[in-house]
């Protein structure tokens, strides 16, 4: 006899529902498709974990089915015994031993990692390089990590708490005011991971992403960033580089090389070079950020940035081909 | 791993059949005007993020307004009052606006010449 319409569907749609849960696990934000030590450890923890539960689940209910057809009653203080006290308890102890054994793997502290520090703010991510606690680099949203090496993360807020989270490479932690905390992440595979803060923090909350890129040639990056802006070259890049001083920009961002020296918005010195823009909102390129010039309080309002809505055509494109040009 | 694995790709598969059959927002087949793949089109659209600066219907998140809204664009004669409103014209000005018009704010935007043929024939699917 096949099952009633109603339970067939409700079985179709369980089954379907899992699997496009499931859809959503890999690509560059999962923490079902690990990149790194950490990230590996949660996710055996959590498979192993997945397939206990899933064991003794399916062992009470043969228990229950087994219990509802015997024809007569038992006498039951032995079962209750070895199933509801020595079962849990060897496997509970099991599962705990082996969960403190993986995730003793997790933030070992390595003895000289390169240090970043990571300032959460309404609705983007300050990141310093750190050598000996001093900064050598000053960026924002699109962290460029070496391969294969442990990054300690040095993380802390400006304003409200934010949660900095890359799933792919593990755990997320929060950025508390007034505190600092550590974690160490270690990407073990090149490529782009996509983090996302954690923890409800305002308006924009869900626009607050970064990147976390991992790269074979990690000094070579770093030596490019340190270098100052680089200067205009064509006439449309130096009107930009003028227009972006008289129209205050400098008053909230740094281009380091100009005169602009702000600290309230992501530092632009090598802005042409992101990924991303406004914390992973947009891609980027002119376009975004001539859009983003013009209407930031549209794409993100209530963003510490103005829509700068008075500019002619031609001085948008400007600011736009000047800052695609800080590479 | 190998079940995860299994577990993942099971649920592309059917999620892949799921969205198959609602994706409503899809590019309309009937009358393609342009040579070119308008479904691509529309993908670059979304890629590029032309959506920070025009609303342009049936692309998800497309609903800036420091430029002109798209809609309809199919049955506009002029590209920004300036361009008569042909593919070939209409891809040149979604690649590079400003050789065209030189006091337009819209920037040149990343885009292969292929993929601009594909992003006009998108627009020109607007009604
Ligand atoms: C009052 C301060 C302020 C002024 C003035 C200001 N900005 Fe910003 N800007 C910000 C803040 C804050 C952000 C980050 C917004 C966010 O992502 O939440 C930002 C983000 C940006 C970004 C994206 C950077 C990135 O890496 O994500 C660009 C580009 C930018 N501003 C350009 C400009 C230009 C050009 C001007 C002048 C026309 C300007 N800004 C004036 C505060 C300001
Ligand atoms: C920085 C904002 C900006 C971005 C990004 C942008 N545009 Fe534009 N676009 C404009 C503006 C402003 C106009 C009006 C230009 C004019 O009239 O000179 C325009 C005009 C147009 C027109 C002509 C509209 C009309 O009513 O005649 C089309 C078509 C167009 N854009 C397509 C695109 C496509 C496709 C993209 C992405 C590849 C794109 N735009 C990206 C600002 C932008
Ligand atoms: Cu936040």
């Amino acid at each position: 006899m096949s099952p009633p319409i109603s339970s067939r569907c409700a079985r179709a749609a369980a089954v379907v529902g899992a699997a496009a849960a499931l859809a959503a696990c890999d690509g560059p934000q999962a923490a079902l498709d690990p990149a790194g030590p950490d990230a590996e450890a949660i996710s055996t923890i959590a498979w192993v974990m997945f397939g206990g539960a899933a064991i003794v689940f399916i062992v009470v209910l043969v228990a229950v089915a087994w219990a509802l057809r015997a024809r007569r009653a038992r006498e039951g203080r032995g079962l209750i015994i070895a199933g509801g006290v020595v079962f849990p308890l060897v496997v509970l102890t099991a599962l705990l031993v082996f969960g403190l054994t993986v995730s003793s793997r997790i933030n070992a502290e390595p003895d000289d990692a390169l240090t970043i520090r990571v300032t959460g703010k309404q609705w983007w991510w300050q990141v310093d390089y750190l050598d000996a606690g001093e900064p050598v680099l000053t960026t924002a949203n699109d962290i460029v990590v070496p391969v294969g090496a442990p990054v300690r993360f040095v993380l802390t807020t400006d304003d409200v708490i934010h949660s900095f989270w890359v799933p792919s490479l593990g755990g997320k932690l929060d950025m508390i005011p007034g505190r600092i905390n550590e974690t160490v992440l270690q990407a073990d595979v090149a490529g782009a991971y996509r983090g996302q803060c954690a923890e409800f923090c305002g308006d924009q909350h869900a626009l607050m992403a970064f990147t976390v890129a991992a790269t074979d040639d990690f000094a070579a990056w770093l030596a490019a960033q340190q270098r100052p802006a680089a200067e205009p070259v064509t006439d449309l890049e130096a009107r930009g580089a003028a227009l972006f001083l008289e129209n205050g920009c400098g008053a909230c961002h740094t281009i380091r090389g100009t005169d602009a020296d702000g600290t309230i918005g992501p530092d632009l010195t090598h802005v042409g070079g992101r990924p991303t823009i406004a914390a992973g909102t947009l891609p980027n390129n002119q376009g975004t950020l001539a859009g983003w010039i013009a209407d930031a309080q549209a794409i993100k309002p209530g963003a510490r940035m103005p829509s700068f809505d008075r500019l002619a055509g031609p001085e948008l494109r400007a600011l736009a081909a000047y800052l695609a040009s800080l590479e | 791993m190998t079940v995860a694995r299994r577990l993942v790709s099971t649920g592309v598969a059917a999620s892949l059949l799921l969205a198959a059959g609602c994706d409503r927002d899809a590019a309309p087949q009937t009358r393609i005007v342009a040579d070119g793949d308008p479904g691509h089109g529309r993908q670059l659209i979304a890629e590029v993020a032309c959506g920070v600066c025009h609303i342009i219907p049936g692309v998800r998140g497309a609903a800036g307004t420091v430029g002109p809204s798209l809609a309809g664009f199919a049955e506009r004669n002029l590209i920004a009052g300036v361009l008569p409103n042909t593919p070939s014209e209409l891809a040149r000005w979604v690649r590079d606006a400003p050789s065209l018009v030189p006091e337009t704010a819209m920037p040149p935007m990343p885009l292969s010449e292929d993929e601009a043929v594909n992003v006009a024939a998108y627009l020109l699917t607007l009604r």
